[in-house]
């Protein structure tokens, strides 16, 4: 357990917020009750002369999971002992050198997993029965002038291949089971408690599934690992959809998959370069896009709120953190 | 004719085979040793016999059994008539089935005009369209495409619940419009663990109650009478209502169902609450719907059917909270080609004087 020097009583613990969190935005006086708060953005310094002047004893770090939490801010937080970031990823945070100097990381474990598959599991039903579609089909006021819709694609029988089976991959793996989905799945290791056919190979994976669910970590090596090959395995019929990061499919070519007909359609909640999303999406009809909120809703950012205090008053009390992730 | 009866032991009811020559080229069932020559001419007296057979089609349903009615049958298209009643009276004689859908059937005024009809074969599970009275009155029988569609509307009820909490086609829209910003976000509402009440407890009910389960949401329903289900059964829809946070249309439309989901229903369901139609527009009062969702005295609804296809109230067109189909509920490729092979197994079934697969009446 990371020592931390002792607080004055009454006085509430000092934190560092950066990014800031969407959670933070939504609960910022419940924060502030709890913890005095330090807020670079509202600062007119650069953020290394704010942690320069203001920093240089905070031992804890709130962080957004689009903050870049490098060696170089690290650098100018000497007293940092934890980073708590919002997010269940944790590929934006310099592990190696958090390690090395024996700070703390937790995340937001798996508090999002039934809202990210939840969604997943939209996205595709949107997808093969054209629900975003058809809902700008009729509100445009074309139903009467054109008359019948194009016919959708059931998803009941469908093979469902998912790409990593942590929790989010296990929830979306129920979820569709119950639609009467075949699901088998790619993982860095086989899971023998579950009964899932498991591809090591991922194109192989693509070959036997109708339906390619990306649920997994961003990492090196799953870097654009949704390449060209795998897209042309999945087949002029198969879905692709990806609640995990833009960066796991490589989206040059998953946009001209898309448009030559190489798959049958995406759904997705994230981008390369978000939130920059390439144009020739918005053209096609079978494709759902969506601006990365899977875990955007009113109860997991409640849920999230209690669990990153839980995390930040574990700490200052010297008790075991509620989501650390531990060392590999 | 000649026919052999035998039990078929991979499928769940028995069916009959037959050993007369369509049959056997259809099924692969070896046939009877008839030379060639009287294969053949027993093939093309049977097609014929039922090239002769008027089917009247009441409206577009499906390319593929329009196609194949027109190849087996003599085929009226009553949709391209000009002048409906006169085209009646001329062909009345001629026609012995009629094949109709969600949209168009069979009513007591159509009945009465073709005194040879013996079958109405619909291409749906609703029976709302065909006066099921005036058939038993008359000895016309009556088949749907039950089981085979099942899936598919259980698939949408939960597609419409999602779309609508998750606000997924408000977001798509958002960002094909160029307008996501860092930063921005609204937030939705979760799907998993929502309370799920049923309206009626039918195969449909039952599929969908599965499939929500799955996302850890408690199930209610309301149903004529209570069934052998773990569920929590209420005995009205109002208290039904009260109780859920999602409330699923998905029993027949009959009289006593008629607009089923009134004011009152909508009003215990609430400003947080959700409707989501799967079953016929007129299961909700719809004037009423507007208004609570205009108002906000309703959370937001995903409908799939209206009380007057393919009129939809405008004023829903610019609700976030509202979800609009136009009635797809079964409309997939397989599904559709799975319900057309059922009305026309139910008319060959009918016209070789063999038991229908799916009869109603």
């Amino acid at each position: 357990m990371a020592e931390h020097q002792p607080f004055k009583v009454h006085q509430p613990p000092e934190i560092i917020v950066l990014g800031p969190p969407s959670v933070f935005k939504v609960y910022d006086k419940q924060f502030s009750s709890r913890f005095r708060v330090l807020r670079p953005w509202e600062s007119p310094l650069s953020l290394p002369q704010f942690l320069a002047a203001g920093a240089q004893n905070t031992q804890a770090a709130l962080i957004s999971g689009g903050f870049r939490f490098t060696s170089s801010v690290l650098h100018h937080l000497p007293s940092i002992r934890l980073v708590v970031t919002t997010s269940a990823g944790i590929n934006h945070i310099d592990l190696v050198e958090c390690r090395r100097r024996g700070i703390a990381v937790a995340n937001a474990a798996s508090i999002f997993s039934a809202d990210v598959a939840d969604l997943a599991v939209g996205l595709l039903l949107d997808v093969l029965r054209r629900i975003s579609a058809g809902n700008r089909f009729v509100k445009s006021g074309l139903w009467p002038v054109q008359g019948a819709y194009p016919l959708g694609f059931k998803l009941g029988g469908k093979k469902v291949g998912i790409v990593g089976l942590g929790s989010i991959g296990l929830y979306v793996a129920k979820r569709l089971e119950a639609f009467g989905c075949a699901i088998s799945y790619s993982s860095r290791k086989e899971k023998p408690s579950v009964s899932y056919a498991f591809y090591p190979d991922i194109c192989k994976l693509a070959a036997n599934s109708d339906i390619l669910v990306i649920c997994c970590a961003l990492t090196e090596q799953t870097h654009h690992m949704i390449n060209r090959e795998v897209l042309l395995a999945l087949g002029k019929e198969g879905v692709l959809v990806n609640i995990a990061r833009g960066a796991v499919v490589d989206e040059k070519e998953l946009v001209s998959c898309l448009q030559n007909g190489e798959i049958s359609g995406a759904g997705l909640d994230v981008f390369e370069n978000e939130p920059s999303v390439p144009k020739e999406l918005y053209e096609l009809d079978n494709v759902v896009l969506s601006p990365h909120f899977a875990v955007f809703t009113e109860e997991s950012m409640w849920d999230l709120y209690e669990l990153m205090c839980g995390n930040l008053e574990a700490f200052f009390s010297n008790k075991p953190l509620l989501s650390l992730i531990p060392e590999e | 004719m000649l026919a052999t009866i035998a039990r078929r032991p991979h499928l769940s009811r028995p069916s009959f085979s037959f050993t007369h020559p369509l049959h056997c080229i259809n099924q692969s069932i070896p046939p009877l040793p008839f030379s060639p020559q009287i294969l053949n001419h027993l093939r093309c007296t049977l097609a014929a016999r039922m090239e002769a057979i008027g089917v009247l089609m009441m409206c577009p349903m499906n390319n593929y059994l329009e196609e194949e009615l027109n190849k087996r049958f003599n085929l009226f298209r009553y949709w391209k008539q000009p002048r409906p009643s006169e085209f009646l009276t001329q062909h009345a004689q001629s026609i012995r089935a009629v094949v109709g859908n969600a949209t168009a059937g069979a009513d007591a005024k159509l009945i009465e005009a073709l005194p040879k009809l013996e079958i109405v074969s619909s291409f749906s599970v609703g029976l709302d369209k065909i006066d099921l009275t005036k058939c038993k009155e008359k000895g016309i029988r009556v088949t749907n495409t039950p089981d085979v569609l099942t899936d598919d509307v259980a698939d949408l009820a939960i597609g419409l619940m999602l779309a609508v909490l998750r606000r997924i086609c408000e977001c798509d829209k958002y960002v094909r419009r160029g307008e996501w910003k860092f930063g921005d976000f609204k937030l939705t509402s979760k799907f998993s663990g929502k309370r799920v009440g049923i309206i009626g407890l039918g195969r449909i009910g039952l599929a969908v109650a599965k499939r929500a389960e799955a996302f850890d949401c408690p199930i209610s329903y309301y149903s004529r009478s209570q069934k052998n289900t773990n569920y929590k059964y209420y005995g009205s829809v109002v208290e039904l209502a009260s109780n859920c946070d999602i409330l699923v249309v998905a029993c027949a439309l009959t009289p006593e169902t008629t607009h089923i989901v009134n004011r009152e229903v909508m009003d215990a369901l609430g400003p947080s609450g959700v409707l989501i139609n799967i079953g016929r527009g007129p299961h909700v009062d719809e004037p009423e719907l507007v208004s609570a969702l205009v108002e906000g005295r309703l959370g937001g609804a995903g409908l799939d059917v209206f009380e007057k296809e393919p009129e939809v109230p405008e004023q829903l067109f610019g609700l976030e909270n509202v979800v609009l189909l136009p009635h797809v509920g079964s409309g997939t490729v397989e599904t559709r080609k799975d319900m057309a092979d059922l009305v026309l197994r139910n008319l060959e079934a009918h016209f070789a004087n063999k038991p229908l697969l799916t009869p109603v009446v």
